[in-house]
């Protein structure tokens, strides 16, 4: 059994969903979206945790041009796998309280995400990377802008601009290097073995970094991330910043650094200092949002950046606790923009300062929204802990003033996002939230699914992490091999 | 057929004839590619022109669908466009086969000469008049230079066949005769005035406009890939050698061309002149490959002229059906388009979306090749241009993806004839299937 099948089974599904009439959509997208995770569960128990790719599959797409279809598993993928496939069935979910017009085309739009981020996530072939890469975009785009908020039109096409543009030049990149190999192809392993020197390796870091850094996105190349996500339906937005980015944190482990060590070691520097700079910016703009939508957008870029500090700082510690910070950080912001999505949907309203109180009237979505806080907020226990713990002892081994500065960030992170559950929550509760309804039906069990990821994963991380061990250690060892080799 | 006024048969007689002439053409095809040039030197049918031929005759019968009741509207001697059609294209089909220069001009004359009657063929339209003079006096004024390159190369050489000028080139690599070079910047001249290349591209936009959208389709497709064709063929067979000397005159006109025709097409409220500056800006993409002159060459012009003229037709043929619909060729035209006409729109899309070079379409493919061209050969600062005026051209097509999608108009539903949609559904699918799976047509060259 093959990866190939659980990139086309989301195509065929989203195929399917469009057979279907707009009504009953929604649980055809969610039938589909649980197969998907019952697929990757499936892999999951056959996986064995090593550094090798399993499940693979390579066979000859575009011969003349040294393009294979070639895809697989190895820790890495598997844990962006089972992220995607968590996730969507998760996001499906949450729209259950929603009436999309033309629901049919929105499921479909969402599942031929699903197959394109699968691809990338699995991709080990520069042109198959670039087609899924482009291939998540175009229906994102489409979610956004077709069932988004009012400054659509202009956003999305800043948006779309954006991501585009970084992406040609990673396309740039990709031919480059593979015009480098010695047999003419896009195998990533190809790539590996090449040995550039420097200063081509700078401009080919230069190529993959800026289409990573927009997507992810890092200072300074966040500006379209705010607006898009603001504007975005709830599930667009979901999408967005719980596994979309993730395209961008892995691209950077995959992609980025292995394919240009050297290139790497002379951006290292400015690359953790942009992310580092991108958390305390973030910060401190989270920390004056009015608008709940956007403070969490605000603190998604804070806490990315901390992902990236981590693996530019390339060592164990910090590439394993951005393994477990993506899906932590997809799990969190997931459940933030449900419960904000929850909110506005009951208020008309996302703005902070005219609610409070609602913790009375709605006890169950208190302890569900507070247990998201806090595991966004990293308390030890909650799977926010894990990562961040590691990833600033990541930090920690590159310079001590970086971590320190990242890590006073995230203690601020605490302040604007508890002072925001107060705000919202606590206090005296007003005409407008008097009548908050508690959650119950379709969006208890969502939050309800979050809450428990959040405390299982606190609690017992060891298996989540297992499972990409070994390959990120071999990944790890042998780029840093290749540091010594341009350090004369 | 004009003589008997039997008008229902010309559309079905043509299409067969065609049909058949595509079949013969094919029927050529040989793995080894080893034709051998015939009617004493003048032809030479190998697999480049079989390709071209194709590619030329099937878009030809997608745009003759589309004119199925677009002629009668417009004018009443409806033959006469179906003939004047089938003589620009055997015009053409000596454009992608000729092995002597006498044959290029000729081709080229056949084709230029129908279609200065094609452009003017709304008689009682100023625009169409307007349109049929200038191109006209410019087709004129280019031909002289492409002659008179012709004969510079010929007083220089002394021949007129490819092989004996390539021969030429080689046996003298010192001495060169410096009319030579002359000759060639005067056919890069001539040959960039019918290609529509900067700063040669002033009469596209004021034709374009003025011909009737069938026509417009028609030379914005067939017609460029075959100037493509011919001009790739007389530069990759001759002048391959003596790269050095001409790469840089290209070089800038492609980034010229580029430019002018992206940055211009931006400003543009009307959807057919934004496709005429489109179309000069593709025309700087298909220049990539001659600029980059390689053996993947004639592969990667071939792939992209599908997908681009594909994407056209659709295009044109849309802005046929908004335009009867809306009495606009603006970009107005097309708001509110997706709710009432998905299909419509969903082909519209894919063409629109194909043309901006997203993955997954033909138009990427396409993009693919030329960039791979280019960055074999170390041109990466062209690339870089290139990639920015692809981030440019979102802008514009996604313009009208906006407007049908996101844009409300008028409900009322467009009719869509059924030729239409056989064509339509036609090009969405030839565009999604080369754009996943190319192999299929680039391995034909």
């Amino acid at each position: 059994m093959t990866v190939s099948i659980l990139l086309f089974l989301p195509v065929v599904a989203a195929l399917i969903v469009l057979l279907f009439k707009n009504e009953s959509a929604k649980h055809v997208a969610m039938f589909f979206g649980l197969a998907e995770l019952a697929l990757a569960i499936y892999f999951l128990a056959g996986f064995v945790p090593n550094a090798s790719t399993q499940y693979v599959i390579d066979v000859p797409w575009i011969p003349v041009a040294g393009v294979y279809f070639s895809a697989g598993i190895d820790g890495i993928s598997m844990v962006m796998v089972l992220l995607t496939t968590v996730l969507v069935p998760l996001i499906i979910l949450t729209t259950y309280q929603h009436e999309h017009t033309n629901a049919k085309a929105f499921y479909a739009l969402i599942l031929f995400m699903q197959a394109g981020l699968l691809t990338v996530f699995t991709a080990l072939d520069g042109f198959l990377f670039y087609v899924g890469w482009e291939a998540a975009l175009i229906p994102i785009y489409f979610i956004c802008a077709l069932w988004g908020g009012e400054n659509r039109i202009k956003v999305n096409i800043k948006f779309f601009i954006y991501t585009f543009a970084g992406s040609l030049f990673m396309l740039v990149g990709i031919i480059y290097l593979y015009l480098q190999t010695p047999g003419k192809v896009y195998d990533i392993h190809a790539f590996y073995n090449l040995t550039l020197d420097p200063s081509q390796q700078s401009w080919v870091f230069l190529a993959f970094f800026i289409a990573f850094a927009i997507k992810m996105p890092l200072f300074p190349f966040h500006t379209w991330q705010p607006d898009t996500y603001t504007e975005a339906p709830s599930a667009g937005t979901m999408m967005l910043s719980g596994i979309m980015l993730k395209m961008g944190i892995y691209g950077v482990i995959r992609w980025l650094i292995p394919n240009a060590p050297l290139g790497f070691l002379q951006w290292q520097s400015v690359a953790i200092i942009l992310s580092v700079i991108g958390i305390v910016y973030a910060s401190l703009i989270a920390f004056n949002q009015k608008d709940g939508k956007r403070l969490v957008a605000y603190s998604s870029i804070a806490h990315v950046g901390l992902i990236a500090a981590g693996i530019f700082a390339w060592n164990i510690q910090g590439v394993q606790g951005a393994m477990i910070q993506m899906v932590s950080h997809g799990i969190n912001v997931v459940g933030m923009f449900f419960i904000w999505d929850i909110i506005s949907r009951r208020l008309q309203t996302r703005e902070i300062a005219s609610m409070g109180g609602i913790a009375k009237v709605a006890p169950k979505f208190a302890i569900a929204f507070l247990i998201v806080v806090l595991g966004t907020v990293a308390l030890p226990l909650t799977n926010g802990f894990v990562g961040e713990f590691l990833l600033l002892k990541g930090v920690y081994n590159y310079g001590i003033w970086f971590a320190a500065v990242a890590g006073l960030t995230i203690i601020f992170g605490a302040v604007y996002m508890l002072r925001m559950y107060k705000n919202v929550m606590q206090g005296e509760s007003n005409e407008l939230t008097a009548v908050f309804a508690d959650i119950k039906g379709s969006e208890k069990l969502a939050l309800g699914i979050i809450c428990a990821l959040i405390i299982v994963i606190g609690v017992y991380p060891q298996p989540l992490l297992h499972i990409s061990e070994a390959a990120v250690t071999n990944l790890v060892n042998t780029v840093g091999a290749k540091f010594n080799t341009g350090r004369f | 057929m004009g003589l008997y006024k039997a008008q229902k048969a010309l559309l079905p007689v043509t299409v067969l004839g065609l049909l058949v002439a595509l079949g013969t053409a094919v029927m050529q095809w040989t793995e080894k590619n080893e034709a051998a040039p015939m009617y004493s030197g003048m032809m030479l049918f190998n697999n480049f022109s079989i390709a071209f031929s194709a590619i030329s005759i099937v878009s030809t019968i997608l745009i003759l669908l589309l004119s199925k009741g677009y002629f009668e509207k417009i004018s009443n001697h409806i033959a006469e466009y179906y003939a004047i059609i089938l003589f620009s294209l055997a015009g053409i089909i000596v454009m992608v086969s000729y092995h002597n220069l006498s044959m290029m001009f000729i081709g080229i004359e056949i084709m230029s000469v129908s279609l200065y009657i094609l452009a003017g063929i709304r008689k009682n339209d100023f625009a169409s008049n307007e349109a049929a003079l200038k191109y006209f006096l410019m087709g004129a004024f280019s031909t002289g230079f492409l002659l008179f390159g012709i004969a510079l190369i010929y007083g220089s050489s002394g021949s007129f066949d490819l092989e004996g000028i390539r021969t030429y080139v080689a046996g003298n690599p010192q001495n060169i005769d410096p009319l030579f070079y002359t000759g060639i910047l005067l056919i890069i001249v001539g040959m960039c005035f019918k290609v529509g290349a900067a700063p040669f591209h002033f009469w596209t936009p004021d034709v374009y406009e003025g011909a009737p959208s069938l026509i417009t389709a028609y030379m914005s497709t067939v017609v460029k890939v075959a100037g493509f064709a011919a001009f790739l063929r007389l530069f990759s067979a001759c002048f391959l050698l003596m790269a050095d000397f001409w790469t840089p005159v290209l070089l800038v006109i492609t980034i010229v061309t580029l430019f002018i025709g992206n940055i211009t097409a931006l400003y543009q409220q009307s959807f057919k002149r934004m496709m005429a500056f489109s179309s000069i800006s593709h025309a700087g993409y298909l220049m990539f490959a001659i600029v980059a002159i390689g053996a993947a060459s004639a592969n990667s012009i071939f792939v992209y002229a599908t997908a681009y003229s594909i994407a056209s037709i659709v295009a044109f043929g849309s802005l046929i059906l908004v335009r009867q619909h809306s009495g606009t060729d603006n970009f107005e035209g097309f708001n509110g388009l997706a709710k009432h006409n998905p299909f419509l729109a969903f082909v519209l899309t894919v063409s629109m979306l194909s043309l901006a070079g997203i993955p997954l379409t033909a138009g990427f493919i396409g993009k693919f090749y030329m960039f791979t061209g280019a960055l074999s050969q170390y041109k990466v600062w062209l690339v870089i241009i290139a990639v920015i005026n692809a981030i440019i051209s979102i802008f514009y097509y996604f313009r009208v993806i906006i407007a049908m999608y996101f844009r409300s108009g008028d409900d009322a539903e467009v009719a869509i004839p059924a030729y239409y949609k056989l064509v339509f559904g036609f090009s969405a699918l030839a565009t999604i299937v080369i754009g996943i799976y190319p192999t299929l047509i680039s391995a034909l060259i």
